[in-house]
């Protein structure tokens, strides 16, 4: 608390990193390193069909070909790939039903407030004035420990499972799909996942169905030494309409730990498909010793005509965020959206921005992000927006405001923009701004201590991302940059 | 009763000494106008009252209902009811002046110990608040000062005063910027606010707002401190004569 510091917006005292605690259970890890026999352990562990060993493989030997991509406005040591543990998973039998599932599992969700239980999530519908519950997907190290409303999703024809359950229940739709997106050879750490992923969310919502509930995957690493490689796909049929978040939390510890995960969505004729990112991966401590690094690709294709795919996300954790929730826009009139907030504190680096890449007649895209740094933290957004030569009259939309907190941060914006339509129209808006002294001194001098004050200032500034959260969501990434932000002020 | 109480404060910004011994003591009941030329640390010295931590106290007291707070943080002082109206009111993007004007409110309730004042009955207070100052109810939900013109801003500072309610109320330039209507409205507020158990402090640079309210007691400053001190006709000779008059005096 600041009481007559000279410096009011200067200097951190850590934060309270409250999803940080480490749950005890036994657990199934590999030792570290990578090689074919890992590959094909992770595969023949989930009972993969041939095809998809061989898809793993064919991963894994591109891989051996890439580097790491260096152009980011990132800065860290290199990952000794062979250093890191490539499967973890909590011992014993897979849970056949929740029923099952280890009582110390749960007792880690409850405590991270997620309701595993449908009885106990249906329970807090009736006290949140009826809200729609939301079916959860938990993934816990590398396997998905259990999914919540199955049978009520069933009854509505979507399908919602963990991604080795869609390998078995669903294998055509994931042959087809997989990899459609996000090809193997796509980017170093893309390949990396397609060669030892594990588990992940499978959603599909048939034709013209709207998925009667919001569906969300919760990511949580627990295991020491190990990364997460998780794979969603989610594929939305003709005027099908789903809304999908997740979320993500891991232990406090010392050293770094790799996330590298892949996302395809896949919308056809008048499918929308919103997606809400809710980031909040152990940042490391107020000295940058320790945290995730988060190292994803996002990726989603409006194949069909009218289509419609929304990236909205709240990226307040990891030591590291390089990722870019992009959107190929194929079908003619089809809509991409981009919004984002990236906060950074302390020592964290993010570099994270979308590609909107315009392919078909009349496509539109909106682009709205907010970066804010504090501390000696360092954000940057990176954004392409292509319009190719079929994109007749494609627009595009770009704000990207930058907020700073303190002297010793930075702020970067890197915008591509490559249009070869004479009639493509493209808006890019730009603004950085500092959360000044004045206003905190307004605050203060109306009673609001600072921390509520800066809270403030840095909610208002991202009003117009929060605005495309689901409601309940909206309210938790709030809170959740209130406590990314404690210590932010003398 | 003493309110406010001010002994030999000096105040600095870096090594540059701004304000050289002030004395003010402003009892309930009462209206204070202080004048000066400007650079003379009118506005420095409602700032450092206010607990702005810009400035350097060299030395010297302030003490408000009989209490020292020189050395509390701004908040501090606000929950025990002093208040500033700001000379250049900020923008704070995107914070409504709805939840800007909770948080405040909420804030001294918690500090005093009181519950926190229902969302229903906030809206009601703040509502009349807005009309008695010719505002708009839909003002309250856009930004704070965002996109106001100077008199809106001006007005936005005089309505936090009235949802404050607080014992000493510094009023920085309240008047600048404001047209003859603007002006009218916002002195009415004022007066209607003071009351035998507060008190306001107004600094200006100009008479006009004192035709609207009559102060009981007028100081000038001129480099850093208190060179005279009368009753409103003290105004009146400035206006006339101008501050070169005490220059030379």
């Amino acid at each position: 608390m600041a009481g007559t510091d000279n410096n009011s917006l200067d200097g951190f005292v850590g934060r309270d990193y409250a999803a940080g605690f480490v749950t005890n259970i036994e657990a199934d890890t590999l030792p570290p390193g990578l090689d074919e026999d890992v590959v094909r352990f992770i595969s023949a562990r989930k009972d993969e069909p041939e095809w998809l060993t061989q898809w793993r493989l064919d991963a894994y030997h591109g891989w051996l070909e890439m580097v790491e991509p260096t152009w980011g406005q990132v800065q860290f040591p290199a990952i000794d790939y062979q250093s890191i543990s490539y499967y973890s998973a909590p011992s014993g039998d897979h849970p056949k039903t929740l029923d099952d599932v280890d009582p110390e599992l749960l007792a880690t969700y409850e405590k991270l407030g997620i309701p595993l239980h449908e009885q106990a999530a249906l329970a807090g519908v009736a006290e949140a004035q009826q809200r729609p519950p939301v079916a959860v997907d938990a993934v816990f190290d590398s396997v998905s420990i259990g999914t919540t409303f199955k049978e009520t999703l069933r009854e509505a024809g979507v399908i919602f499972c963990s991604f080795a359950e869609a390998v078995h229940d669903h294998p055509d739709l994931v042959r087809k799909y997989l990899g459609s997106v996000v090809p193997r050879g796509d980017n170093f750490f893309a390949a990396l996942n397609s060669a030892v992923f594990s588990d992940g969310s499978f959603v599909y919502v048939p034709e013209n169905t709207r998925c009667p509930m919001e569906l969300s995957t919760y990511f949580r690493i627990n295991e020491r030494n190990t990364g997460q490689f998780e794979r969603t796909l989610i594929i939305a049929e003709r005027g099908a309409y789903v809304s999908y978040l997740e979320g993500c939390t891991a232990p406090m510890r010392d050293e770094n730990q790799l996330h590298a995960a892949v996302v395809e969505l896949i919308a056809l004729d008048d499918a929308e498909i919103k997606y809400s990112t809710v980031q909040n991966w152990y940042p490391g401590d107020a000295d940058g010793r320790g945290g995730i690094y988060n190292f994803v690709t996002k990726r989603g294709a409006c194949r069909g005509d009218r289509s419609k795919i929304s990236w909205t996300q709240v990226e307040t954790g990891s030591a590291i965020t390089w990722k870019y929730p992009s959107v190929v826009l194929r079908g003619d009139d089809s809509v991409g959206e981009f919004y984002s907030v990236a906060l950074t504190n302390n020592h964290q680096q993010a570099d994270t921005g979308t590609k909107m890449v315009h392919l078909g007649k009349n496509t539109r895209s909106t682009i709205i992000s907010k970066g804010i740094s504090a501390g000696q933290s360092s954000n940057a957004y990176r954004g392409l927006v292509r319009m190719n030569p079929g994109a007749e009259k494609a627009r595009n939309y770009t704000q990207c405001d930058s907020l700073l907190i303190g002297e010793k941060c930075a702020a970067h914006t890197f915008p591509y923009i490559e249009s070869r339509r004479p009639d493509g129209i493209v808006e890019h808006e730009a603004t950085t701004s500092r959360v000044s002294d004045d206003q905190l001194f307004l605050c203060r001098q109306r009673g609001i201590d600072p921390e509520k004050a800066v809270s403030m200032i840095v909610n208002g500034f991202c009003k117009d991302v929060f605005r495309e959260l689901p409601m309940e969501f909206a309210v938790e990434a709030g809170k959740l940059l209130e406590v990314s932000l404690e210590g932010a002020v003398g | 009763m003493n309110l406010l109480e001010i002994s030999d404060l000096a105040a600095s910004v870096g090594s540059q000494p701004i304000l050289r011994g002030i004395d003010l003591n402003v009892c309930a009941g009462e209206v204070h106008a202080i004048m000066g030329p400007n650079g003379s640390g009118k506005s420095t010295l409602a700032n450092v009252i206010a607990g702005r931590e810009d400035y350097q106290i060299d030395r010297g007291r302030i003490a408000l209902e009989g209490q020292e707070i020189t050395t509390l943080s701004p908040e501090e002082r606000a929950h025990r009811g002093l208040f500033l109206a700001f000379q250049y009111p900020i923008e704070i993007p995107g914070v409504s002046n709805m939840e800007f004007l909770k948080a405040a409110v909420d804030s001294h309730a918690r500090a005093s110990g009181d519950a926190e004042i229902t969302a229903v009955d906030f809206m009601q207070m703040a509502r009349s608040a807005a009309e008695q100052l010719g505002l708009n109810p839909e003002f309250l939900k856009r930004g704070v000062n965002e996109g106001f013109s100077g008199g809106e801003k001006k007005r936005n500072e005089i309505l936090q005063m009235l949802m404050l309610k607080p014992k000493v109320s510094i009023l920085d330039e309240t008047d600048s910027g404001l047209d003859i209507d603007a002006l009218r409205i916002v002195a009415n507020g004022i007066s209607e606010f003071t009351n035998p158990t507060n008190a306001v402090v107004l600094v200006t640079h100009y008479q006009r707002l004192l035709d609207h309210i009559e102060p009981d007691f007028v100081h000038v400053i001129a480099n850093g401190s208190i060179v005279r001190s009368g009753d409103h006709s003290l105004a009146l000779e400035l206006e006339e004569k101008g501050y070169s008059w005490l220059e030379n005096d």
